[in-house]
């Protein structure tokens, strides 16, 4: 006689270990087996987008800083290019290369988080994290050099960036560029070919090349499934065509390729800001911009790659001080679109695992 | 890597891990030892020149948080603005740091000081007396390269780990 | 001989009849060392807790606690204050019998384990000549209490994290007695002071596999990392005990800190030579031999990352099971052989049970056993 048995709900946050911020999973399993899932969320709703109608285009700044708070650099680029495009600004050069230097030691910064958090999501008692944390920590000192603070940074400015390095920053940021590959080389050895993390990620939360371009994917989890896009070469914004740089790719699209993928990805940022770094050209960092920008009317969309993929801004102009219209594209929301594909099938465990190789930040899908 | 499933990778693992033992730990111990902040510190006091300040209200209107009150009066003698009242509610501030950028006579500043916890909501109202700056409440280097070149070099994690690869 | 119970007022009447050295006679002796037990576990889950804590912080480039006492010494006294003075919350829903009994239940078997574990030559309680049964008997029901955690708190989360410890011990039990079995054909006694005093070189070179089985399998048995599934933080948020707190929070934390201590002092006394070494008094080496296994199990925990409870399965079944039985094989045509006991002789003997262990395991893995890479169809 078969036992009889029915699936029930299980209720993962808003409050849980490990659901990166206050997020909540209305999971159904079967024993340990998950049958369905439902995201929930909405908990850290701030209203970033109306806010933004209502204050000055400089003001807007500081919101985007909270919007995916570990990568705070990329997403004051992002919207000042959006500025840009709309009012027609020109960025003098030496800005162009801070900027790219700070997005990408930004990027280095949240990729280490987002690894670190999903080995720690694997079980492993949060020594990557700690380690990762280290590395984390000195690309915060650089950027607290340069800014300021160490987490909302709102450096980037409309035109360029608020102010320009401090001397000791290019020996800070050389001997950093220097010591890094190592550092990666540790965590490759830490856990990298461990056994059972091969187990529990490789094969594990498979997302398909279709399913990731139809659900518009985009960043390590779209490269993990084997598309080579990155919006830094795909439509190069700012000056990266002047970089050489790989795009690592994935073969499978399972969460031990994702993990690669970061951290393949951290190299070529380091590649990315070493060349940067020897270009640096001297001259202004900031063009003239009046206080209370007014662009003409109009409509722009800027993105740009970051760390969790493309980071897009759309804003409306109606030539007074403020956007009439500020819409975010969020990566974090749109690659979490594809998790009920990924979990369905596998075991509570499994979708921890997958959940944090998706690598979202609560901010951001919230606004 | 053809030991893939043998344990060689656990092994390596373990390997990182102890190897940590002997290296010296990454912490510091807060409130004996403290770090250096950076010279551009957005420090959470704000530091006011009552002197520089010609009550223009330029900082008011880059506020993005609405956190500056400024009342001003015409004086007719010295045909200049004087303000009367000059306050930060420094619990609606970010510290974004845009009302400093935003002076253009360099009449406001950010504060160097971190620890500035209250017990109460209303003592984080800065008036214009309390913002004035003296030894103890020095002003950070944000948007100043002069005063920040007096204060003291940031301490970084990069040159503190002496540990080799 | 054996004196009767002798509390009250006949008290006076029966000290002539007790053995010189006990006023009071057995039960005297039993209670003291009851006590002596309890304290000494006590202290031990102390000094296992600072350990944890200091080495693990080395270990991920912090210092760990350091503030209260020198060098942190007196943290466990201050987290079983702390845990202690908390307030005692019980979920409504809760069946409260069955939610008050459960640390009880799970508390009282992991201090019976010590009383037949030899401190130094003899156990301090009960030298039971069948030590061994003993512990494997006794050291599974503290699963009971875990699932009676699991079942009274009415959380889901809870339920899981007692389902998964009911199925790993279930697995677990085998391979750990069949390595067990190994050690005591070549003794040839269940006593396990017998075991220490037949151990001239440690097991630990003639029976390689036999350790590396049951060292696995006692991890997987107590929820020690990489098989802390049943606790998964970042999974099921405690397991078992989600909803204690207080009193009963301290006794299931106790317990899993006390049952580490018990499976690192077994796998002392049945691999490492127990009390023996030179010297050092017998209980020194004994201690220090017990902290350097938790002190492993502590090191694995900082590194490896959690295993699925399928794989966790898999691995007892498909891959501890079948070497265990091997290794009994081989153990018992070893014995049976009587190879001469001379020092070169003991030598080969240990050459090649380090290679049995180097082949089995790498064959195995090649060949018939692969953890994960499956999916589950629903
Ligand atoms: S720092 Fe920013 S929020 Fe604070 S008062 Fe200045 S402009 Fe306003
Ligand atoms: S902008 Fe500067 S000068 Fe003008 S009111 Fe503010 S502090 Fe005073």
């Amino acid at each position: 006689m078969a036992l009889k048995t029915e699936p029930f709900v299980l209720n993962m946050g808003p409050v849980h270990p490990s659901t990166h911020g206050v997020f909540r999973m209305r999971t159904t399993l079967d024993g340990e087996v998950v049958v369905d899932i439902e995201p929930i969320f909405g908990y850290l709703h701030r209203g970033v987008e109306k806010l933004a109608e209502q204050r000055t285009y400089t003001g807007i700044i500081p919101l985007t800083d909270r919007l995916d708070y570990i990568s705070s650099m990329n997403n004051n680029l992002a919207y000042c290019l959006a500025v840009e495009k709309l009012a027609g600004i020109k960025v003098p050069e030496r800005a162009e290369y801070l900027r790219v230097i700070m997005a990408e030691l930004q990027r280095i910064a949240a990729f280490l988080i987002a690894v670190g958090a999903f080995l720690n999501d694997c079980g492993a008692f949060f020594t990557p994290f700690m380690y990762m944390f280290r590395e984390r920590e000195k690309i915060v000192d650089l950027l607290e050099m340069v800014s300021g603070q160490r987490l909302t940074y709102n450096y980037i400015r409309v035109g360029g960036v608020s102010q320009d390095i401090p001397e000791e920053f290019l020996p800070a940021l050389r001997t950093f560029v220097a010591q890094m590959p190592g550092f990666i080389d540790e965590y490759d050895r830490l856990l990298m070919q461990n056994e059972i993390l091969l187990a529990r990620a490789k094969g594990v939360g498979i997302l398909t090349r279709e399913q990731a371009i139809n659900c518009a994917a985009s960043g390590p989890v779209l490269r993990a499934s084997g598309v080579k896009w990155d919006i830094r070469q795909a439509d190069p914004y700012s000056i990266y065509d002047r970089f050489e740089f790989d795009i690592p790719t994935g073969t499978v699209g399972d969460c031990y390729d994702r993990y690669r993928v970061r951290v393949a990805e951290m190299r070529q940022s380091l590649r990315i800001i070493q060349q940067a770094m020897t270009q640096l050209p001297p001259g202004p960092v900031k063009a003239a911009v009046p206080h209370l920008i007014r662009p003409p009317v109009g409509e722009a969309y800027a993105h740009l790659e970051a760390p969790k993929g493309e980071l897009g801004f759309y804003l409306v102009s109606d030539n007074s001080i403020a956007p009439y219209r500020c819409h975010i594209r969020p990566p974090s929301l749109i690659n979490l679109t594809a998790l009920r594909d990924m979990v369905r099938g596998w075991k509570v465990a499994d979708l921890i695992v997958i959940f944090g190789s998706i690598d979202i930040t609560v901010g951001e899908i919230d606004r | 890597m053809k030991f893939e499933r043998y344990g060689i990778g656990i092994v390596k693992g373990l390997m990182v891990t102890i190897m940590h033992l002997l290296r010296h730990p990454t912490v510091s111990q807060y409130p004996e030892q403290r770090l250096n902040t950076s010279r551009r510190i957005r420090g959470n006091e704000f530091i006011w020149d009552q002197v520089k300040c010609t009550g223009c209200g330029t900082c008011t209107k880059a506020c993005p948080q609405g956190a500056i009150e400024i009342v001003t009066s015409t004086s007719q003698e010295e045909n200049k603005y004087t303000v009367d009242k000059y306050q930060i509610d420094t619990g609606y501030c970010i510290q974004c740091g845009l009302c400093v950028e935003a002076c253009p006579y360099e009449a406001l500043y950010l504060g160097y000081a971190y620890e500035c916890a209250k017990y109460q909501r209303g003592e984080l109202v800065q008036t214009k007396e309390m913002m004035l700056e003296s030894p103890l409440r020095k002003a950070s280097g944000y948007f100043s390269p002069k005063r920040a070149a007096k204060l003291p070099k940031q301490t970084l994690l990069l040159e503190r780990i002496t540990e080799k690869k | 001989m054996m004196p009767v119970l002798n509390f009250g007022i006949h008290h006076q009447v029966f000290i002539p009849a007790v053995p010189p050295d006990w006023p009071g006679g057995f039960w005297w002796h039993w209670l003291f060392f009851t006590v002596v037990i309890i304290a000494f576990v006590l202290t031990m889950v102390m000094g296992a807790i600072y350990i944890e804590r200091r080495g693990m912080g080395r270990m991920q480039s912090r210092l760990g606690p350091n503030r209260t006492g020198p060098f942190g010494l007196l943290q466990p006294v201050a987290d079983a204050i702390k845990v202690l003075l908390k307030e005692n919350i019980v979920p409504v829903k809760a069946d409260k019998l069955v939610h008050w009994l459960a640390p009880v239940v799970a508390f009282a078997p992991a201090l019976m384990l010590f009383a037949v574990i030899p401190f130094q030559d003899g156990a301090l309680l009960a030298d039971l000549n069948i030590g061994i049964l003993y512990i494997v008997a006794i050291s599974s029901v503290s699963t009971v209490g875990i699932f009676m955690a699991g079942w009274a708190s009415s959380n889901k989360y809870s339920l899981l994290g007692a389902m998964r410890n009911v199925a790993a011990i279930v697995s677990y039990e085998m391979p750990l007695v069949l390595a067990i079995v190994g050690v005591v054909l070549i003794a040839g006694s269940l006593s396990l002071n017998r075991i220490v005093i037949a151990q001239d070189i440690p097991f630990i070179l003639l029976q390689p596999l036999g350790f590396f089985l049951f060292f696995a399998a006692g991890c997987a048995e107590i929820n020690r990392s990489p098989f802390d599934l049943m606790e998964a933080d970042s999974e099921i948020v405690a397991g078992f005990h989600t909803e204690y707190s207080g009193m009963k929070f301290a006794m299931f934390y106790l317990v899993e800190y006390a049952e580490a201590i018990a499976i690192a002092a077994i796998i002392t006394t049945l691999f490492l030579g127990g009390w023996r070494g030179p010297l050092l008094p017998p209980w020194l080496w004994f201690v220090t031999k017990v902290m350097a296994v938790f002190f492993t199990m502590v090191w694995t925990r900082t590194t490896l990352p959690r295993i699925r409870i399928d794989q966790l399965m898999a691995l007892a079944w498909k891959f501890l099971l079948p070497l265990a039985v091997i290794n009994l094989i081989i153990t018992a045509i070893q014995v049976l052989a009587s190879w001469p006991d001379t020092l070169p002789w003991t030598l080969v003997m240990i050459i090649v049970n380090f290679t049995i262990l180097a082949v089995l395991v790498l064959l195995w893995s090649k060949f018939f056993f692969r953890l994960g890479w499956g999916r589950i169809e629903v």
